[in-house]
């Protein structure tokens, strides 16, 4: 029965009224929306099924879309190359010669720097594995800045996944489905990145605006950072591991230091996602937390958390004990990898080695951390 | 209702919401030539500001809300951002909609590119309140600017279906 011959056929409304109700209601949904919205975290959880599900279908259709530009390209790639192809070799013949002379260099800093390594009893950073991905959809308004990658949870995948092309970092993987991958570009308004600037060391936060250029935040130190300055990721925090390159620093018309992203040198059409997992996530952290100490007593000797052994040096030396016990603790522990340093750890006399090891088992860490930029990558 | 043929929603809702899906997928392609992108123009602001001033409806805000939806989750912003502004905007006009009903074609544009300012100045609100940071004005102007040139079709879609009711008029 149609609704004019009803009971309620006679009932005359405002239409300008109705619809006045109706865009309310709307708009107190969409800021219901608003106000869930959880996009930028880390959680795999706060990337709802919606999200996952519209990725999975737009793959596909962007991918068809985006395949006759992506044609294209290719082809001008293929009638550049055969018209240019000569002063492309020049070129390239040129560029072959220097390279030669920093490949020679390259082998030589990586043969030290193995060797400072094995010296110092670091524990290396292992091989990332990398999943290589299509991109098939690009958002680059002020409000959204992310990219839609054929690549997904099938290949191992997860949110927090750090992306880089070939020539740098991209962004991270905020969403996973089944064949997509959702990455938060660099450029992104909600997009923070640890970075360091890799001649001062000085660190900053990568924070994106929306615009072409990212800006560098809380930059720290004294006179850090100069015009063309090669920014790398520091790897703090963890998520991203240490020593991608980013960009060069340019200061912006607006007086902050911002970013040149190296990544928007190169087309955007292929990426590489790194599957990091950086050593906490590796760490088993259930045999960490599973540790059970000693109770603390300070009355009875006996059961001090020191142990018997050094309680009884304690007694014998009570001032000093306490370094000589954290010494013998940590040294065994760092030269374990070493043979050489081994070596000196079994011969050294157990109390001449207490006090100078100690500031030397210190320091190496921290000189460390200051050396890797160059060589890291 | 005399000679009046009511308006079927699918002809003068349904066709337009796909017709911006399709060119919002289509804008989204990742083309760059020579280091220049697509641009990415709003096209869900041609439907915003059109269906206020074909005629007040119930159905109109929540397509509008599917729409900017669809945009956020397409696009991979915040949810909801676009549906809020698209609703501002739809509201502006609404309210304009006795001021702008009859007027010449540019001064429509003016108000086109108002609505539009309206919108984009509600999604930078909201971004700052969402992100706690503040997009860059430049690329807000921007999208602002390629949006705006969008009017030939709101004014197309006005011209069609405005008269589409005599009841409406």
């Amino acid at each position: 029965m149609p609704f004019r011959e009803g009971p309620l056929g006679d009932l005359k409304v405002p239409l300008t009224w109705t619809a006045a109700v109706a865009l309310i209601v709307a708009v107190v949904i969409a800021v219901a929306f608003l106000l869930a919205d959880r996009r930028e975290t880390l959680q795999q959880q706060a990337y709802g099924v919606t999200r996952q599900t519209v990725d999975t279908v737009s793959k596909p259709v962007s991918g068809v879309i985006a395949a006759p530009g992506r044609w294209t390209g290719l082809g001008v790639d293929a009638v550049r190359s055969y018209f240019f192809v000569a002063s492309e070799n020049r070129r390239l013949n040129a560029e072959l010669k220097e390279m030669r002379a920093y490949r020679d260099q390259y082998l030589a800093l990586v043969d030290q720097n193995e060797r400072y390594r094995s010296l110092l009893g670091l524990r290396t950073d292992p091989p990332i594995p990398m999943v290589a991905a299509r991109v098939v959809a690009d958002s680059r308004g002020p409000f959204a800045n992310t990219r839609l990658a054929d690549s997904g949870s099938e290949k191992g995948v997860v949110v927090g996944n750090p992306v880089m092309n070939e020539r740098g970092l991209v962004g991270r993987v905020v969403g996973v489905s089944h064949g997509a991958s959702r990455v938060l570009l660099l450029t992104d308004i909600a997009s923070r990145t640890p970075v360091m600037i890799d001649r001062t060391n000085a660190r900053a936060i990568l924070t994106g605006d929306g615009g072409p250029n990212p800006k560098l935040e809380y930059l720290r130190g004294v006179d850090p950072i100069k015009e063309g300055d090669r920014v790398v990721t520091s790897g703090d925090g963890g998520v991203v591991p240490r020593g991608l390159p980013v960009g060069a620093a340019v200061k912006g018309l607006d007086g902050r230091w911002r970013v040149v992203l190296f990544a928007d040198d190169t087309a955007i059409d292929y990426v590489r996602i790194l599957l990091f997992k950086d050593f906490a996530q590796l760490a088993d952290q259930k045999a960490l937390l599973t540790r059970s100490l000693p109770p603390v007593t300070t009355e009875d000797p006996d059961l001090s958390i020191l142990g018997p052994a050094a309680t009884a040096a304690a007694s014998a030396a009570p001032k000093p004990a306490a370094p000589a016990t954290t010494g013998a603790t940590t040294s065994p522990a760092k030269p374990a990898t070493t043979p050489a340093a081994t070596s000196t750890a079994t011969t050294a006399p157990k109390p001449a080695a207490t006090t100078p090891p100690k500031p030397r088992a210190a320091t190496p860490p921290a000189a460390t951390g200051a050396t890797p930029p160059g060589g890291a990558i | 209702m005399g000679g009046a043929r009511p308006l079927h929603p699918g002809r003068w809702l349904g066709v337009p919401m796909l017709l911006v899906v399709l060119a919002t997928i289509l804008f989204a392609a990742p083309i760059r030539i020579y280091g220049l992108q697509l641009p990415e123009p709003v096209f869900a602001m041609v439907p915003a500001f059109a269906w206020a001033l074909i005629r007040p409806s119930i159905l109109a805000p929540f397509c509008l809300l599917v729409l900017g939806l669809f945009l956020d989750l397409f696009w991979g912003g915040p949810s909801g951002l676009w549906a809020l502004s698209l609703l501002v905007a739809y509201a502006t006009a609404l309210v304009g909609r006795n001021m702008m009903t009859g007027q010449s074609r540019p001064m429509m544009w003016a108000w086109f590119a108002g609505v539009t300012a309206v919108a984009m100045t509600g999604a930078f609100l909201f971004t700052m309140l969402d992100s706690l940071a503040m997009p860059s004005l430049l690329a807000v102007f921007w999208q602002f600017l390629v949006t705006a040139l969008l009017f030939p079709f709101a004014h197309r879609l006005i011209d069609r279906f405005e008269d589409a009711d005599v009841r409406f008029r």
